[in-house]
């Protein structure tokens, strides 16, 4: 089960024409592929898009009664390759995930499909992770685009426009053969809004029929002679025909004003930071109304010759807002304009930043800078900033902290490098190989390990280099979602046919933790509509791995000594530590409900959480630098002899208990406590209950007179 | 073209993930919806959800504009700076990043945070304090929003019994920022369907904040437990502390009596006394009464801190305290009938046992490596039952014999040359000798805490006997104790002695 269900938001997916649909643009997008009647449906999850998986996997029933297949994808790879059903047959599907590194995964079958091209229409749908909130290298997909021949939208960031152009896409793609890519940044992902629906479709020829009928065409493979044949198709009848499309269709928009010697070309999904910037200097209103003649890119490769000259013919400067790098667009344009030897000025990446994310404040910046330069009649309308505003120092810079992301509330990874950090002092420092996934939080404080990252699952082929004749060994990190994704191979077979001697630590948490919690082939739950249970340590064994363990990630000490005998051992050859507990994050969303019922049910239940002693609390906060819970934190001595702050446990813990094995395993302090909460009773819990209350009791009041005669 | 007068009202929602700022924007967006705005909103998922800070935006905008436009509105997907209404912050440390980007401008924005503090990473991982400046994101609030409106929503929650979610939003209603009357807010929270009633409860709560303008929340300040009579048995101790001391000591030197008293016995305490009468007679030597007798004042709080040195005992005192099960039981919200069990997490090694024997005895213990199998392992002690309070409290009992043990001894032969440095010091020095009381902070904890926390304190103290008589000793200390607490490792403090070397 993933960590958000949308059970409820699907049923809006069922709504016809005329209706309105409110919501988020993810489920906008899915309720644009019922209406635009595709086959087939895959992906692999991961922000900004995990939420469109989860959409798509709870909407089963709905595409089920429209004869759509949805695929969980083991990775992009995979989903890209299911394109291959729209390949021979006029069946319109759709793709998704998380960019620029599932289009890297997924460049493979990509290619194979953008060279033979489609007949049904074929859509990547990419969330592009880029800027603010992005956990990725910051590349733009638009190369990709750009190199395999794929169209590539970026629509203005509504939900009309975002709609409206999945729709147009998939004919877009059936007139030119060729796949397309929607592009949606991170917010338009989770933008919410409202659209006129229309009825969902479904297919008049089904993925049915394609299996019934069977259709072969060799041109549509690439092997010599057909990829020759692929490259001059490309060029002499698909670019055109989409060319065509786009302009008849008006895909890109001309809005503004149509007079003066100026204008401004966008990527759609620029336009609306854009027109803010405008309205913010007194050039635009609110409803986007203003005279400077803006050219919106909702498509932007391939770029329409024809309408850039004719934008451009008439004015001295252009204004271009292109975000990312390099800057694709701008080399285009250029070319176009030298091609059709026109003067205008385009202005791009010399006022705006070459690199990052163009916020609000960005393109306000880059927009002044261009009015005042470029475009004086303009600028003389505009209520322009004061040009010496931002030489002022950022305020409070030196004092608010950064918040870098980090373990949950009870996370089972934690333990995992806890362990670490003990056995790098018994041990001395090893090389840390990292992964994708939660676990490379371990990266930032408090654990601050791990070396590298090269891609999700590729944690064990980092390390592959390092088979030295060495005193330490390496370790490296994978999840059990990166095992599945590629790791399964590109690691464990690799290590083992190549007779890697590194260590690998597999965190088994039964989910796709990071991505949002989706199932995979290892987790523990029951679905509906997949199978699960398939332990990793089968397949691990199945490949020839030998040396398995599988420790409870909880149980501290067995972690240190089963990672100490990893790294010391005799045994050559990949040694892999199989560390499994539950995502946390998960199983509270499944245990406490039932919790809950059953103390309002009468039955007897007990929850556990830790506390700190403020009496015997050093205040020297060890325990947060070696596990750094979130409930672990700060408050002040209450002791008036000592000013460091002490520790406390808040309320939302969970009760794991890795705070006091830590306590123990690293010989820290004795105030940790585990305090176990019985909720109804037993007539035994009470009656001895009495009988402790009534002996300490005693005691206690006895020490307690004891300690009066002297207390003042 | 001319700005029209529509225009959309915008908020900046700043929250820490897993703090309901989701729910929140939601239900800003409703509330919207019902009030006659076309409402979006958009944020940043994603990683920044595992505990990191995350800003959701939402953009207003009068559907009575849009019906006579005929047009749709154009709305932006991030706040810019100058252009935000509003801003609800989860948490201090959110609302000064929200003045950080640029949020906040005095024309425009009514800034509303939540006082608490959620502390970050960096802050709690220092070794000693590491917390930032509150105080300073509190006045700038003040100086750059139109109107800055704070108070402890996370308290206000916990009174109402829900979460901070349902504070924010009942802060927003009750600040007035926007246009959308009391009972729309209340009827979003009961169409959600969910704790309705406690979330009721929190809005009422935080609505009436908000409104009255608490400039923050005066949590009330815990009562000063009342001052007990003196008992006759102590009379004459306290009244020491009036006759030998310096008035500015007194309050630490009642602490610190109270302390060694409780922790061994009345003898103790006079020599807690003993000493610091020795130290006043130095600081009155060296002219104390012109540095405001800084030397007393520190000798009695780290004194007192380094006589009550923390052994088996001593924890096994503290931990089968009435008062101790009264606190765990609020600290964990109890309820007052609640069976509850409480276990410790103790660790004593091979060490701290023969530590609490007298000499030759501990030291042949110690010698018998064959015992330490039996003290590899921590121990879950369960004070809430008949059997670990009675191990525990036999434990405790030792502290009678705890001027035998070989800790003692060695603590108090530490204590004596670190009194002895600060009495050859404090005549010359007199800055450095107050450095050198300070140093005990670095002496503390249990286990391998206290051996680092030892091992530097004696580095120091080296580092200080090869430089007796030399200048600027008071600047080099304190610069030495910081470093000691820069890193476990003790990279700085190796760093800085070779610096000063």
């Amino acid at each position: 089960m993933a960590e958000r269900s949308f059970a409820k938001e699907v049923e809006k997916l069922r709504i016809g024409s005329g209706e309105e649909f409110a919501g988020e643009g993810i489920l906008a997008v899915t309720k644009a592929l019922l209406q635009s009647g595709i086959s087939y449906v895959g992906g692999y999850q991961g922000s900004p898009i995990s939420h469109l998986l989860d959409v798509l996997a709870d909407a089963q029933e709905i595409m089920g009664e429209l004869g759509i297949r949805f695929e969980a994808s083991a990775s992009e790879a995979s989903a890209a390759a299911m394109l291959a059903a729209s390949v021979n047959y006029p069946l319109r599907g759709a793709v998704a995930w998380k960019s620029v590194v599932g289009t890297n995964v997924a460049s493979d079958a990509l290619s194979n499909v953008a060279s033979g091209g489609v007949t049904g229409g074929a859509m990547i749908i990419v969330g592009e992770d880029y800027g603010e909130g992005s956990s990725i290298m910051q590349e733009r997909t638009h190369a990709f685009a750009m190199k395999s021949q794929i169209w590539l939208l970026d629509p203005r960031p509504n939900l009309p426009s975002i709609v409206n152009m999945v729709e147009k896409g998939f004919e877009l793609s059936e007139a030119s053969n060729t796949p397309v890519m929607l592009e949606l940044r991170v917010r338009s992902c989770h933008l919410y809004g409202r659209f006129e629906a229309k009825d969902n479709v479904r297919p008049a020829f089904g993925l049915k029929d394609a299996m019934e009928h069977p259709h072969r065409d060799t041109d549509r493979i690439v092997l010599p002679p057909a990829n020759f044949l692929h490259e001059r198709e490309k060029i002499a009848q698909r670019w055109p025909a989409a060319v065509k499309f786009i302009r008849e269709n008006r895909l890109n928009e001309f809005l503004g004003g149509h007079t003066g010697d100026c204008g401004i070309i966008v990527q759609g999904g620029m336009y609306n930071n854009l027109i803010r910037a405008l309205e913010l200097v007194g050039l635009a209103n609110s409803f986007g109304e203003t005279e400077i003649p803006i050219y919106v890119l909702n498509v932007t490769y391939p770029l329409i010759d024809s309408e850039v000259v004719g934008f451009c013919a008439d004015k001295k400067a252009v204004f271009l807002i292109e975000e990312g790098q390099p800057e694709f667009i701008e080399h285009s344009l250029n070319t176009i304009l030298r091609r059709a030897d026109l003067q205008t000025r385009l202005v791009g990446k010399e006022t705006l930043p070459l690199a990052g994310e163009y916020t609000g404040k960005v393109i306000s910046d880059g927009l002044a800078r261009f009015l005042r330069e470029h475009a004086p009649a303009f600028a003389a309308k505009a209520n322009l900033p004061d040009q010496n505003i931002g030489a002022n120092q950022i305020p409070l810079a030196d004092v608010v902290p950064a918040r870098p992301s980090g373990f949950c509330t009870g996370c089972p990874e934690r333990p995992i490098f806890t362990a670490m950090k003990l056995v790098e002092k018994e041990i001395g420092e090893f090389h840390v190989s990292g992964d994708i996934g939660c676990h490379i939080f371990s990266i930032l404080p408090p654990f601050n390990l791990g070396n590298t990252t090269m891609g999700y699952g590729l944690g064990m082929a980092g390390a592959s280099a390092f088979q030295a004749d060495a005193s330490q060994r390496t370790v490296s990190v994978m999840g059990d979602g990166g095992f599945w994704h590629n790791g399964l191979t590109s690691g464990v077979g690799h290590a083992v046919f190549n007779r890697n001697d590194g260590v690998t630590i597999l965190v088994d948490n039964g989910y796709s933790a990071a991505t949002g919690g989706q199932d995979i082939l290892s987790s523990r739950a029951t679905n509906r509509t997949r199978t699960t249970k398939h332990p990793m340590e089968n397949a691990i064994r199945g490949v020839g791995g030998e040396w398995v363990r599988t420790v409870r990630s909880y149980d501290l000490d067995a972690m240190t000594r089963t990672l100490t005998e990893a790294m010391t051992t005799d045994f050559k050859g990949p040694k892999i530590i199989i560390a499994e507990s539950e995502c946390m994050l998960n199983k509270q969303r499944r245990v406490k409900p039932l919790f809950n019922k059953a103390v309002k049910a009468g039955e007897r239940v007990v929850k556990e959480r830790f506390g700190v002693d403020a009496d015997t609390c050093s205040g020297d906060h060890s325990c947060i630098r070696l596990s750094g819970c979130p409930t672990l934190t700060l408050k002040d001595n209450p002791d008036p002899l000592r000013d460091d702050p002490i520790v406390q446990v808040l309320d939302d813990c969970v009760g794991c208990g890795h705070c006091g094995e830590t306590a123990h395993a690293a010989v820290l302090c004795p105030s940790f406590y585990r305090a176990d909460m019985v909720f109804n009773p037993s007539r035994w819990d009470r009656l001895r209950q009495r009988l402790r209350d009534s002996v300490i009791g005693f005691f206690q009041a006895r020490a307690a007179r004891r300690r009066a005669q002297f207390a003042f | 073209m001319a700005q029209d007068a529509a225009r959309p009202l915008n908020i900046a929602i700043m929250a820490l993930g897993g703090q309901g700022g989701g729910v929140m924007a939601d239900w800003t967006v409703r509330a919207g919806e019902l009030a006659g705005f076309r409402a979006q909103l958009t944020s940043v998922q994603g990683v920044a959800q595992r505990t990191g800070a995350t800003i959701y935006y939402v953009e207003l905008f009068p559907e009575t504009a849009i019906a006579a436009k005929g047009k749709e509105p154009v709305l932006a997907l991030m706040p810019v700076p100058g252009d935000v209404d509003v801003v609800v912050a989860s948490e201090l440390m959110e609302a000064g990043r929200a003045i950080m980007r640029g949020f906040v401008t005095p024309e425009r924005t009514i800034l509303i945070g939540s006082t608490h503090r959620v502390y970050a990473i960096a802050e709690k991982i220092a070794m000693s304090d590491g917390r930032a400046d509150g105080g300073a994101v509190a006045e700038s609030a003040q100086a750059r929003a139109k109107r800055w409106i704070g108070f402890d929503m996370d308290q206000t929650a916990r009174e109402g019994g829900s979460v901070i979610s349902a504070a924010m939003f009942g802060a927003l209603a009750g600040s007035g920022a926007l246009p959308i009357p009391r009972e729309v807010f209340e009827q979003v929270i009961r169409e959600s369907g969910f704790a309705i009633e406690p979330n009721l409860r929190t809005f009422a709560l935080a609505y009436n904040r908000a409104r009255d303008g608490h400039p923050s929340s005066a949590a009330a300040a815990p009562a000063e437990p009342a001052a007990l009579p003196v008992p006759p048995a102590v009379t004459p101790l306290v009244a020491r502390i009036a006759a030998e001391l310096p008035f500015i000591a007194r309050e630490f030197a009642t602490e610190g009596l109270r302390r060694t008293i409780d922790y061994q016995d009345l003898a103790y305490g006079a020599l807690y006394l003993d000493r610091l009468r020795a130290v006043a007679e130095w600081d009155a030597a060296a002219g104390g009464s012109g540095k405001r007798h800084e030397l007393v004042r520190e000798a009695a709080r780290h004194l007192a801190l380094w006589m009550t040195f923390e052994d088996t005992n001593r924890v096994a005192e503290l931990k089968t305290r009435g008062s101790r099960f009264e606190r765990f039981r609020s600290e964990i919200n109890a309820a007052p009938d609640q069976i509850v069990a409480v276990t410790e997490f103790m660790h004593p090694r091979l060490e701290e046992v023969a530590d609490s024997l007298p000499p030759a005895l501990g030291q042949w213990v110690s010698r018998q490596r064959w015992l330490g199998r039996f003290f590899a392992k921590g121990r879950q002690v369960r004070t809430s039952s008949l059997r670990g309070y009675a191990m525990l409290r036999l434990l405790a009992a030792g502290a009678r014999w705890r001027r035998s043990t070989i800790r003692y001894a060695r603590e108090n032969a530490a204590i004596e040359a670190w009194l002895e440095r600060v009495r050859a010091c404090a005549a010359s020095d007199y800055a450095a000798a107050v450095e050198l009381l300070r140093c005990q902070k670095l002496v503390r904890g249990y286990s391998d805490t206290h051996a680092r926390g030892s091992a530097n304190f004696a580095r120091i103290m080296a580092a200080y006997d090869a430089r007796q008589g030399k200048t600027g000793l008071a600047p080099l200390l304190r610069r030495l104790r910081d470093a000691a607490l820069a890193d476990e490792k003790g990279a700085k403090l190796t760093e800085m002695l070779e610096e000063a070397a």
